[in-house]
């Protein structure tokens, strides 16, 4: 070994050169090391009870206690302010008699149409802005305007155009949910790593597979958030109509029953109406958004959500 | 056990028809200032291993961004025996939503192969790095030094006689890299690429190549070659790299101090 000359690197004392045969055994351990980390256990069935399920059961329960004190000490007359047990009596009143399921039906199926038809054109639209940078800049911005402007504002507009009639409806759900999903994939494109173009450059995929196959996937987490918040505008908005636009053509959905509780002045029929609406929307969350999302990001490494 | 290389570009010149040559390559980004590369001259022979050794700033990622056809020069020539150089960066750049076998069909996918021998080439590359048990894993569920190998099999599903390779090793622990540096050198003999790495670790490049060559930074020249004529596999800490490695950062120290004033 020459001694160091100054300035040069370290050089270690050797007296013998590693023998190299023990390489793959070397390789095989680094990598039992770094894998031997067993992943936890998923939840028992027992913690998903205790951790999720057992608190808003908590909170709602304490949620009814406390409109019973209020109910019981007369703050509000009664037929502005009901008990508990007489909304319970009206809520499963509605559900005997059919009207829940028919207005849930009602309501949902059209959300379902409206948001299928927004995804749809907001997708188009999120493609088209993305395509061109002269579309983004010139209507970027009303995209962007038009998703924080309340789509009820719509709703006298829509009736002028298409009187009291489903197309009304729909134009308010559109108008509503189109922005955030085109956005939304907009956003998923914008937060693509520009590596993963190369790679797929590197690769030789030309234009379009470079699209389909690294862009697309690649944006799919901040498309599913555009969605996810489409459908949140497309409900409210349809909410919105549906209170607004009452007439016996259009059916009734969640927000005609709603309608017809203030009319009759039945307040039990208005919180069950409310209640209603905030179930539908749970559980299209629950069942719906959350478990693609999670789906998305567990596969990606992007949680630690298990 | 080492001398100076005598123009490697003309030996290189003089066989078989070269694997990738660089003549009188520019690179300039701005008007202003020095030239990121200037006049650089490099011909790599077909199963060569050249290692491009430099400070920062020395344009040898870039020199190799060209050699990859992801930018053209500003003047100059690149031709390459390849259609298209196999790639690996510094990041493993995997795809995060494939497995370790779906990353390597990609490449495959984007060759024209076919669905079913896709994934039988995909298994074989996998094994050829060692990663025989993890096809299903997904970029996430690796180590950094298992997702390198991944790249590796999948620079190598491009099936090219050039692979050029951008710092890979940088970010890994060193005993993660002597595994890696062994794993190249084992695939390189067996597929007889011709090899373009870049790094700033002296003993890294003694430790791979066949001839190193060390660049000037402002403006970006190739000053000097080494052929590192000891046989391979080599230890990175055996004292033949050593003295070569302290040969050549003499060499570098002296380049970088030339910037000092």
């Amino acid at each position: 070994m020459p001694s160091d000359a100054p300035g040069s690197v370290q050089d270690p004392i050797v007296v013998e050169p590693r023998r190299l045969a023990t390489g793959r055994s070397v390789e095989a351990g680094l990598d039992a090391l770094d894998t031997a980390t067993a992943a936890p256990a998923r939840r028992g069935a027992w913690r998903t009870l205790t951790r999720s399920v057992l608190p808003p059961v908590v909170f709602l329960a304490l949620l009814v206690g406390v409109w019973q004190l209020v109910y019981l000490a007369g703050v509000k007359p009664s037929y502005a302010l009901p008990g508990p047990a007489k909304v319970a009596a009206t809520f499963w009143e509605t559900v005997t008699d059919g009207r829940a399921a028919e207005a849930v039906w009602t309501s949902v199926s059209r959300g379902g149409v409206g948001f299928a038809l927004s995804l749809v054109i907001g997708t188009l639209l999120g493609l088209a802005m993305w395509a061109s940078t002269w579309l983004r800049a010139a209507i970027g911005p009303i995209v962007s305007g038009l998703q924080s402007l309340p789509s009820v504002a719509w709703v006298p507009a829509a009736i002028i155009w298409f009187q009291l009639t489903d197309a009304a409806i729909y134009t308010v759900v559109l108008l509503g949910a189109v922005p955030s999903i085109a956005n939304g994939l907009l956003t998923g494109f914008k937060q693509v790593p520009p590596l993963f173009d190369r790679v797929g450059r590197v690769l030789g995929l030309g234009g379009l597979d470079r699209i389909r196959l690294v862009l697309l996937p690649a944006a799919l987490p901040g498309y599913l958030g555009g969605l996810r918040q489409g459908w949140a505008f497309a409900w409210r908005s349809l909410m919105a109509a549906e209170l607004i636009t009452y007439s016996p053509s259009l059916g009734q959905g969640l927000g005609q029953l709603l309608n017809i509780g203030r009319e009759l002045s039945q307040m039990s029929l208005v919180i069950t109406s409310i209640a209603l609406i905030l179930l539908v929307g749970v559980a299209i969350e629950l069942l719906v958004f959350a478990p693609l999302e999670r789906g998305v990001l567990r596969r990606r490494g992007l949680t630690t959500d298990r | 056990m080492t001398r100076p290389a005598a123009r490697a570009d003309e030996r290189a010149a003089a066989g078989a028809a070269a694997a990738v040559r660089v003549a009188g390559v520019t690179q300039r980004f701005d008007r202003v200032g020095p030239p990121v590369l200037d006049g650089v001259d490099l011909a790599v022979a077909p199963g060569e291993f050249v290692c491009l050794l430099g400070a920062s700033g020395c344009g040898k990622s870039t020199l190799l961004n060209l050699i990859a056809g992801l930018t053209s020069p500003t003047a100059g020539s690149i031709t390459l025996s390849a259609d298209r150089p196999a790639l690996m960066f510094q990041e493993p750049a995997l795809l995060p939503w494939l497995t370790a076998a779906g990353n390597v069909e990609l490449a495959l996918k984007a060759r024209g192969v076919g669905r079913a021998e896709r994934r039988d080439e995909a298994d074989r590359l996998l094994r050829l790095v060692n990663l025989g048990g993890q096809t299903g894993k997904r970029p996430h569920e690796l180590s950094g030094g298992m997702r390198q190998r991944v790249a590796l099999a999948r620079a190598l599903a491009q099936d090219s006689s050039v692979l050029l390779m951008d710092e890979p090793f940088a970010a890994l622990d060193a005993i993660t890299r002597d595994v890696l540096h062994e794993e190249l050198v084992r695939v390189w003999s067996a597929q007889r690429l011709a090899v373009v790495f870049v790094t700033h670790n002296v003993r890294e490049a003694v430790r791979l190549a066949q001839r190193v060559v060390l660049m000037s930074s402002r403006p970006g020249r190739i000053v000097q070659e080494w052929t590192v004529d000891m046989s391979q596999p080599r230890a990175i800490e055996s004292p033949g790299v050593g003295a070569l490695a302290t040969e050549i950062t003499a060499q570098l120290h002296q380049e970088i101090s030339r910037h000092a004033q």
